[in-house]
């Protein structure tokens, strides 16, 4: 703290003389001080600090990863088939069909895994990259079902009665992915997730557009976070700043207006919207009455709702940043530079707004990283078209249970989200802290 | 030695506490539906079994039934579950076998109602419904619901492919009783996707089962495909929605055990209760439906009758849904549907 006025002084003393040199000088103190600092305050830093890493570590950080190395680990296959495994071990040749041991033992695989309940996952795993493979196996589930449990075929008959029973047995592709599907460490969760596909000969290829949808789903979850952020600095900016400039009794009841609505379930706010945005709602039974509009506008299951509600959700957590730091600007500085001959607005832009940017920063990357993962919103409010990454995250971990995919796609959204956090930091980085003033 | 007396019988309390058995845990889909199952099934059975019965809804994930089976930390004991899940999860090894050698009315349910692993709980429809306020010609049929200019407005649809595939090929000119065969094949498939491309611009999608009834009554949509017992209950409590029975797939729910329940026999006891005539027909009374159990048509009245999916006249303008078909091609169709609905 010393050293930084001192250099602030320097800089304003010797401003027209040597201010490389000043600066100079204050760069070169700040580091052998900063030395200083840390021998003094680890060890009883680091002792305060264990607890939350301690939690962070076990409620946090550990379930995430297990949760993300779904995306990469899937041994449904491999637990299910055993038997077949081994006796795949030994074949390499790939556009011949493997020897009679391996369909012997399939079907002993097929029998037990059905018995153990582990044919469903396989066959849901195996399918993903070959379609028509669950249907293969509960049918060949149920030829083998049907066999007379008297009989017990050598393996040569057993391949042929398989390869008889569906031709899909004699497939190179079948067995190919078969082998692959063994092996638990895969790609292809997230290869889908960038709307790329593994053939069953194992060549990567881009996915058609009507399959491969998730990059565009990631671009049209960053458009609308970047959409609401701005419109939410649009709107929370002036109200933030009016809420300032007001005497304190007034300030009150503004801010429990804010944060009112910040307290309430998000749940009840957008079952509000619900009932306020439909065609026979509140909104456009007013508009209708007063004359301003002739048919009821869509307000509701289209992206206008969407952005609505998530902006009305998401004003607090630009208000409350940005008043904590308008609330430290001195208010001297405006009418100072107002005094020496600006413009009123001038001043306001030139010498007011950046002294909030540091709060305006912070709370539009509150807003943004908070928008990224919403999914209720468009959900409940939003058409077809309005859905975010989050949305089919939800989708595959609940309704389609395909955790692997939505582990992929998580670490899709994580991934986009890191870069573009880095990326802010860089260009936020580049300004030196002499330079906020 | 006092402080230690009252710890020991603090702790021993806390562990008669822990080893007393916990309510059946019976798990359904919310609303109405709830509200009926607790009037026709838990209080009667509480009484009838001295068993306790906490009853909750769900929105049908199974992803937490996976969860908790995959933890061996079973709280649910009977969830109701849709033909999606019934077959899926049997095989992935969620549910516990049924034996039906143990189940008294098994031979009076129907055929569709008996499965490995769950027993039919009651039949609906998947249809559509449409305001009888907004839409003063009634509509017929899956054509007149894919005609938006005869018909102008929006269209609430389930957002799954199950039920959908099948509208829009019955729209195209499929007839009912062909609509499995056309969508085994890929050019099936591809017909049912254009079809559907032709309405995507009206469609408003619902996930839960009480939205469509909200969408019509507030004008947002001008049809919707529905579950026909939840628009009964609407038309009984006086909303002017009807029915199209055209064209409508019938379908089950189904009382499964989540496997490693700790009180799979008073599952059991509970599942069976349900399917006895007497319980079915209250059940029916007031959430309108289909039985499992034949002997219960005959208690049914006959405005009760007219409602159900599986009325002789009904049947021969609707169809069954194909569980086999669904459990075959549902992971292929419910990923090109996804991605479809995504765009």
């Amino acid at each position: 703290m010393a050293s930084s006025t001192q250099s602030v002084a320097g800089v304003s003393h010797t401003a027209r003389d040597e201010p490389a040199g000043a600066a100079a000088a204050a760069t070169a103190a700040r580091p052998a001080i900063a030395r200083l600092r840390l021998r003094g305050d680890v060890r009883g830093a680091l002792l305060l600090v264990a607890p939350l890493v301690l939690f962070m570590l076990v409620f946090f950080a550990v379930p995430v990863a297990s949760l993300l190395t779904r995306g990469v680990w899937d041994d449904a296959v491999q637990k299910a088939f055993p038997a077949t495994r081994i006796a795949l071990a030994g074949w390499h040749t790939h556009g011949d069909v493997p020897p009679p041991a391996v369909y012997s033992a399939l079907a002993h695989d097929i029998l037990a895994a059905d018995a153990a309940g582990t044919l469903g996952d396989a066959a849901a795993r195996l399918n993903q990259n070959l379609p028509g493979m669950r249907a293969l196996l509960t049918r060949t589930r149920h030829h083998l079902d049907d066999r007379d449990p008297m009989s017990a075929p050598d393996a040569g008959t057993l391949q042929q009665g398989l390869r008889g029973f569906d031709a899909r047995w004699s497939e190179p592709s079948t067995w190919q992915v078969l082998e692959r599907a063994l092996r638990p460490l895969t790609a292809d969760n997230l290869l889908r997730a960038v709307d790329h596909t593994r053939l069953p000969d194992g060549s990567i290829v881009p996915l058609g557009s009507d399959e491969g949808v998730y990059l565009s789903i990631l671009g049209r979850t960053f458009w609308i976070s970047a959409v609401v952020t701005m419109l939410v600095t649009l709107l929370g900016y002036p109200l933030t700043y009016w809420l300032n400039g007001l005497p304190p009794a007034r300030q009150r009841p503004v801010m429990l207006a804010v944060l009112i609505p910040f307290w309430t379930s998000i749940l009840v706010r957008i079952c509000a919207w619900m009932v306020v945005l439909p065609q026979s709602g509140l909104v456009n039974r007013v508009l209708m009455s007063v004359d301003a509009i002739d048919h009821p506008l869509a307000l509701l299951y289209n992206r206008t709702g969407v952005y609505i509600s998530m902006v009305h959700i998401l004003i607090p957590f630009m208000v409350l940043p940005l008043f904590a730091v308008m609330r430290n600007v001195p208010r001297n500085y405006t009418l100072a530079a107002i005094s020496l001959g600006s413009h009123p607005f001038g001043a306001f832009w030139r010498v007011y707004l950046p002294q909030t940017l540091p709060g305006l920063a912070a709370g539009a990357m509150l807003v943004f990283i908070s928008a990224l993962g919403y999914y209720i919103a468009p959900a409940l409010l939003g058409g077809a078209g309005d859905q975010m990454l989050s949305y089919y995250i939800a989708y595959f971990t609940n309704v389609s249970v395909n955790w692997g995919l939505a582990a992929a796609l998580a670490t899709l959204l994580l991934v986009a989200t890191a870069l573009l956090f880095i990326v802010y930091r860089m260009a936020a980085g580049r300004r030196t802290p002499l330079e906020g003033l | 030695m006092r402080i230690a007396t009252g710890l020991c019988a603090i702790a021993a309390l806390l562990t008669a506490h822990a080893a007393l058995a916990r309510p059946l845990a019976v798990i359904n889909y919310g609303g109405t539906l709830a509200d009926a199952q607790q009037s026709a099934f838990v209080e009667p059975f509480q009484k009838a079994a001295g068993i306790d019965v906490t009853a909750t809804s769900y929105s049908g994930e199974q992803a937490k039934v996976k969860a908790m089976v995959d933890a061996s930390q079973v709280t649910w004991d009977v969830v109701e579950v849709e033909s999606t899940d019934v077959g899926r999860g049997c095989d992935s090894g969620m549910y516990e076998r049924i034996d039906w050698k143990a189940v008294p009315d098994a031979t009076h349910l129907t055929k569709d109602a008996k499965t490995r692993c769950g027993v039919g709980l009651f039949a609906w429809a998947n249809a559509y419904a449409y305001n009888t306020t907004t839409l003063k010609n009634p509509p017929q049929g899956w054509t007149d619901f894919w005609d938006t200019k005869k018909y102008p407005g929006k269209r609430g649809m389930r957002k799954s492919a199950r039920g959908n595939l099948e509208f829009a090929l019955m729209a195209d000119g499929v007839k009912p009783a062909d609509v499995y065969k056309v969508l085994a094949t890929p050019a099936g498939v591809d017909r049912a996707f254009k079809k559907l491309d032709q309405l995507r611009p009206y469609i408003q999608w619902w996930d839960a089962g009480a939205q469509p009834a909200q969408f019509l009554v507030g004008g947002d949509v001008a049809m919707s495909t529905v579950f026909s017992g939840r628009i009964i209950t609407a038309q009984k409590s006086g909303q002017p929605l009807a029915i199209v029975w055209n064209g409508a797939i019938a379908d089950y729910d189904y009382w499964v055990i989540p496997k490693g329940s700790p009180m799979k026999a008073e599952a059991m006891k509970f599942i069976n209760y349900t399917i006895a005539p007497q319980a079915q027909t209250d059940y029916l009374a007031r959430q309108p439906g289909g039985p499992v159990n034949t002997q219960a048509l005959a208690r049914m009245s006959p405005e009760q009758l007219a409602n159900l999916p599986n009325t002789p006249e009904h049947s021969k303008i609707g169809l069954v849904n194909d569980r086999e078909f669904w459990d075959e091609h549902g992971d292929d169709l419910d990923q090109r549907f996804a991605a479809w609905a995504a765009r």
